[in-house]
């Protein structure tokens, strides 16, 4: 199995595609749907990258990664932001916050798989 | 020559030229028939040289034109506009300086380029209005998420079934039902979206938000429920089955939770004591509280919920701790904003800075419909609250006209009528207050300051 990627989303038809194409690409998929305690699945978890959506029901995207980014053991995660917002300021935010790839919905499948596989190898 | 000489000199060449060209007529037939030379007309025509009396008539008669059209500035209107369209151009740059002979010489696609511009000023003005929507309005971009997620699910099965031909059945049907779903979503979203865009604030068939909802089922109620006064929870359950205007769950919730707390209220503060105190002291929450041994945040509710003919005009905000406003009865004269926060110095908020200390003061907004109000601010902290838990706070104001019914216009009211009132905003997005040190936002009406 190949490096293990975190899905943290809450369109379940968007959370069944992208794990469908990076699972046939040869990763890991995992998945969770609430931002409330996404930190702590994180943790759990241990992936070797994260995909982070912003708008989350219980918590901000933004909140989350600014705690994963305070915590020795994740402030390196590689973290792929995923939202709908595509104004600057909300790029700045992830920005700020430590993302390390910022992406605005409706994005393509190929720009996925190929920020993720950017991501394994940095 | 002086430099207006060169302009208009410039202008009535370029003119002479366009009018000879226009007629077919060569330079030098048109300098033969005028009585000067070639070299002299060429130079005429290229702006340098002057031209007036005796040689200009000549031309112009040769042309088939009053001198004057050659000569006046027949295109002041469209110079004044592009001297302003010239400020998008680089300081150094040639032409900038020349919008005389560019109306002159090409009035039509002057008149087209400042359309045009005109054009692009009022879309970039929408698309500002949009976007500051887009920022301030938690609605709007709660509804364009779902949408913009749900095209992005769509997007990427569409995709996944196109780009992998060799995809097992149980895959495709899997998918091909995501998609399904998916665009019947997308229909319902978009359908709400337009709904909500379309909505006008004031049209009482359109219903923007949860929020709205309620503030117009109250106000078709005129804010008073009489089967509620001495009434059960079957009562409110009633009520809200007749209520029409609650199309969503969310604002079903919020009247159900509204009328609830209207039935507790009712039973604490009966509407025959509150009556009765009102009719004596007017409507002061504070009097009234003192004279029926309630809490002054329940004499606030229940003034707030009495109907127009028994308590006079008047203005109700309900603010929770961070300062939205969560109930609103809105008064002529005192604009409640719907999306944002209120006015910083309204006494709403300085109460819910000091809780259990009652303020009143006068105040009138700015605007042209300026009216003075005694207004009253209390802000309580909720008990329903467990340990460790910050407790809720919540904060109340009621306006009531300086000049009004004669049930408003106490004894209360009247003690301070000579004070000058306290001039405050609605909002700071659409105040003129030019100088206000509680200015979060700079105002959209510049032409103010």
């Amino acid at each position: 199995m190949g490096n293990k990627v975190l899905l943290i989303e809450d369109e379940p038809n968007i959370i069944e595609a992208i794990s469908f194409i990076l699972s046939r690409d040869g990763m890991e998929v995992k998945t969770h749907s609430n931002g409330v305690d996404a930190v702590a699945v994180v943790g759990r978890e241990a992936p070797d990258i994260l995909i982070l959506d912003v708008m989350l029901p219980g918590r901000s995207g933004y909140d989350i990664l600014s705690d994963l980014r305070a915590d020795a053991a994740t402030a390196a995660l590689p973290v792929l932001m995923l939202t709908a917002r595509g104004q600057s300021r909300d790029r700045e935010m992830a920005e700020r916050l430590g993302a390390s790839r910022y992406m605005t919905k409706p994005f393509s499948n190929a720009d996925v798989l190929q920020a993720v596989r950017d991501l394994v190898t940095t | 020559m002086a430099e207006n000489d060169v302009t208009e000199s410039a202008i009535t060449g370029a003119r002479i030229r366009e009018r000879r060209i226009a007629a077919g007529i060569r330079q030098a037939e048109l300098a033969e028939r005028a009585g000067i030379s070639a070299s002299y007309l060429n130079l005429i025509e290229h702006n340098r040289r002057r031209i007036g009396g005796r040689i200009l008539l000549r031309i112009a008669a040769v042309l088939g034109v009053e001198p004057t059209l050659l000569t006046r500035g027949a295109a002041a209107g469209l110079v004044a506009g592009l001297r302003e369209a010239a400020v998008d151009m680089p300081e150094d740059a040639p032409d900038r300086a020349k919008p005389e002979e560019f109306a002159e010489r090409f009035p039509e696609w002057a008149g087209l380029l400042l359309r045009t511009r005109g054009k692009v000023d009022a879309l970039e003005r929408a698309v500002r209005t949009l976007t500051d929507r887009l920022a301030h309005d938690p609605n709007l971009a709660e509804r364009l998420h779902e949408v913009l997620s749900v095209v992005t699910a769509i997007r990427s099965t569409a995709s996944i079934l196109v780009d992998t031909p060799e995809l097992e059945r149980d895959w495709q049907r899997r998918f091909h039902r995501n998609i399904n779903e998916d665009s019947a979503r997308l229909a319902e979203g978009a359908e709400a979206l337009v709904r909500y865009l379309d909505a006008a604030p004031d049209d009482a068939e359109v219903i923007l938000s949860p929020q709205d909802e309620l503030d117009a089922f109250l106000e078709t109620h005129g804010y008073h429920f009489p089967a509620l006064e001495d009434g059960t929870e079957r009562d409110v359950l009633a009520v809200l089955a007749a209520a029409d205007h609650l199309t969503s769950d969310a604002a079903r919730n919020l009247a159900e939770l509204h009328l609830m707390n209207y039935l507790r209220d009712a039973r604490r503060f009966p509407l025959t004591d509150l009556e009765a105190a009102l009719a004596a002291l007017g409507p002061d929450p504070l009097a009234l509280a003192a004279r029926c041994g309630v809490s002054p945040g329940l004499a606030f509710r229940r003034l707030a919920a009495l109907p127009t003919g028994t308590v006079g005009e008047l203005g109700y905000a309900l603010c929770d701790g961070s300062g939205v406003l969560v109930m609103r009865r809105p008064v002529a004269g005192f604009s409640l904003p719907r999306l944002s926060g209120g006015c910083p110095i309204w006494p709403l908020y300085a109460a819910l800075a000091q809780p259990g200390t009652p303020l009143r003061l006068r105040v009138a907004q700015v605007g042209p419909d300026r009216r003075v109000f005694t207004a009253s601010a209390f802000s309580e902290v909720s008990t329903q609250t467990g340990y460790n838990q910050p407790p809720p706070r919540r904060a109340y104001m009621l306006l009531v006209p300086a000049v009004a019914t004669a049930a408003a216009a106490s004894a209360a009211t009247a003690e301070t009528d000579a004070e000058a009132p306290i001039e405050l905003g609605v909002t700071c997005r659409v105040c003129t207050r030019a100088s206000c040190a509680a200015r979060r936002e700079p105002s959209i009406l510049r032409e103010e300051f």
